[in-house]
């Protein structure tokens, strides 16, 4: 009873840290609702990871190994996990509302019969929990009923898990996966090379918007200031359609939900969808030439400016206060 | 081809949510109530394949008589018929998938079609629930379809980038915002779908377990942002960032 699977997503080798936050999500749960935290790696040779996961302060770290798990499917892993819920009698399924968590979760309850929360922002002793609706505009609180519920957090409302110290115990478990009834097959992972920080993960984040007016733009007026702050960069939902910018890189109520300590939104006039993504920004900044813009009523600081002379001018500020 | 297209009645996307005084909901009486925009590039994207390959497309949707008008939007873009499962009460996405894989085991389509979230409920969680449900493929957050006879591959926008997967039909498949842009009905199209065939029967009727075990049991309004001020230059922005606010 209250014991809580935690699945910790990996990609190429190491945990990002959306997996970080969910297992300290986990943890608050597991102690919220009297149960242990178990983290979850699925693979076909995961035990390195289980190993590293089981620093982070929960009881136990699965190895959930399989051959068909080698790249990320949501049929096999949804299986596999399935098994092991039943196998542990464990009351709740969480994991981060990742692209992967987000197409793995849904699919898992469904073969539990399990209702999911999606994207929760808070953990309420109750037994409730919180989690945005209609473009975070509507805060609501909600109960789940049954045996088995399963959770997806949203990666900005809890911070990531620290090192406790001390090492769990790791034990392989195989995964009880029926090969034959799956039916996807992985072709390719095209994935946007950047040597920038992660948008998730970044201290600061500079995003621009339709303001920008093209792909070049953003290369050669947009860039430089997002690379002499040292931050991460995002775009409209508006930048991303005109295919100014790839689609990993929208902030909003359908792309990504993004909470650094500065938020500066470059010619993007502020749609409700955007601001779903950014509003939990610490600081947020707006340069636009249009004052009545409505990202200015979510801005800090707010300048009413030509973002092609305002842009190169605050890089070249920045600049000068880094060596002053 | 048969394709099955669910779609959601939800409020226009650029209303601006009132939550009620009591938390028992949201303000209806500015509401312009829409296709939800996912489902109306899962339509898009139906009508496409069966321009390309024929079939039928056939849409569905659960909730009450209204939302008839809704139905009627998507057969005048261009669907061939329509099924509006009644219900009054309030059904989890549990339910919902429970009906949708009913409603697909009579029709048996080969392809099922619809948006990746609702804008008003923002889980995400109907396609890939169904999928598990008809033991079925899923490609989610679609960017592209592409059809080699009875295979399918779809580019999914992940985290990362484009992710590429294929299986065979039958499947679902959830769309993003990317995947096209939806036609206007045209008037010939509001004509013709007056006489097309729209079924309703009662989500009852069905007999799946229709039980809620997800409950919303109040709404709050979000916490919000106090208001910020404007700034005369570059110069004065970059001082308060470092010495105000203390982020740079």
């Amino acid at each position: 009873m209250g014991d809580v699977l935690i699945f910790a997503e990996h990609q190429g080798g190491h945990f990002p840290k959306t997996t970080l936050t969910a297992v300290n999500a986990g943890l608050e749960l597991a102690r919220k609702r009297g149960g242990n935290a178990i983290a979850v790696v699925a693979g076909d040779a995961p035990e390195g990871l289980a190993g590293e996961i089981a620093k982070y302060g929960v009881s136990k770290a699965v190895a959930l190994t399989h051959a068909s798990l080698k790249n990320y499917l949501a049929d096999a892993h949804a299986a596999a996990l399935a098994s092991l819920v039943k196998k542990t009698g464990a009351e709740f399924v969480l994991a981060t509302a990742t692209a992967v968590g987000k197409d793995l979760a849904p699919r898992l309850a469904a073969r539990l019969d399990a209702p999911m929360a999606s994207e929760i922002t808070a953990i309420n002793d109750d037994g409730t929990y919180v989690r945005p609706m209609y473009a975070g505009n509507a805060m609501a609180t909600i109960e789940l009923d049954g045996p088995i519920k399963v959770i997806t957090v949203r990666g900005t409302a809890f911070d990531a898990a620290k090192p406790a110290g001390n090492t769990a115990a790791v034990e392989k478990i195989d995964a009880e996966i029926d090969s034959a009834a799956l039916k996807t097959e992985f072709v390719a992972f095209n994935q946007t090379k950047s040597d920038r920080p992660q948008l998730t993960e970044a201290r600061i984040v500079v995003s621009g918007g339709r303001g920008l007016k093209s792909g070049d733009n953003f290369k050669t007026v947009l860039e430089p200031l997002v690379d002499e702050m040292g931050a991460a960069m995002g775009a409209s939902r508006a930048a991303v359609d005109a295919g100014f910018v790839p689609n990993d890189l929208q902030v909003g109520q359908t792309g990504k939900v993004v909470a650094p300590e500065l938020y500066v939104a470059v010619g993007i006039s502020g749609a409700i969808q955007h601001l779903a993504g950014m509003k939990d920004s610490k600081i947020i900044v707006a340069i636009n030439k249009d004052e009545e813009a409505p990202i200015f009523n979510v801005a800090d600081y707010g300048l009413v400016a030509d973002l092609f002379k305002a842009v190169p001018e605050m890089a070249e500020e920045v600049k000068k206060l880094k060596h002053s | 081809m048969k394709i099955l297209v669910p779609i959601k009645r939800v409020p226009d996307p650029a209303t601006t949510i009132r939550v009620l005084p009591d938390g028992s909901g949201i303000a209806t009486d500015n509401v312009k109530w829409v296709i939800n925009p996912f489902d109306e590039i899962a339509i898009e994207e139906a009508l496409r394949i069966k321009e390309k390959q024929g079939g039928e497309v056939v849409l569905v949707t659960i909730g009450q008589s209204t939302w008839q008008e809704q139905l009627r939007t998507g057969l005048a873009m261009g669907a061939d018929r329509a099924i509006l499962v009644k219900s009054e009460a309030p059904l989890d996405t549990l339910a919902i998938a429970r009906i949708l894989a009913k409603i697909a085991a009579d029709e048996k389509p080969e392809l099922v079609l619809l948006g990746k979230q609702a804008i008003d409920d923002d889980s995400n969680q109907v396609g890939q629930m169904l999928a598990e449900m008809l033991g079925w493929p899923q490609a989610t957050f679609a960017s592209k379809v592409e059809f080699a006879g009875q295979k399918v591959t779809v580019t999914r926008e992940v985290d990362g980038g484009l992710e590429t997967i294929a299986f065979n039909l039958p499947a679902v498949v959830t769309t993003d915002l990317r995947l096209n842009e939806p036609r206007y009905a045209s008037l010939p199209g509001i004509m013709k779908a007056r006489k097309k065939e729209l079924k309703e029967i009662p989500a009852e009727s069905l007999g799946v377990n229709l039980a809620p075990k997800l409950r919303i049991k109040t709404l709050a309004a979000p916490p919000k942002r106090q208001a910020g001020k404007k700034v005369g230059s570059v110069q004065e922005l970059v001082q308060v960032l470092h010495t105000e606010a203390k982020v740079i």
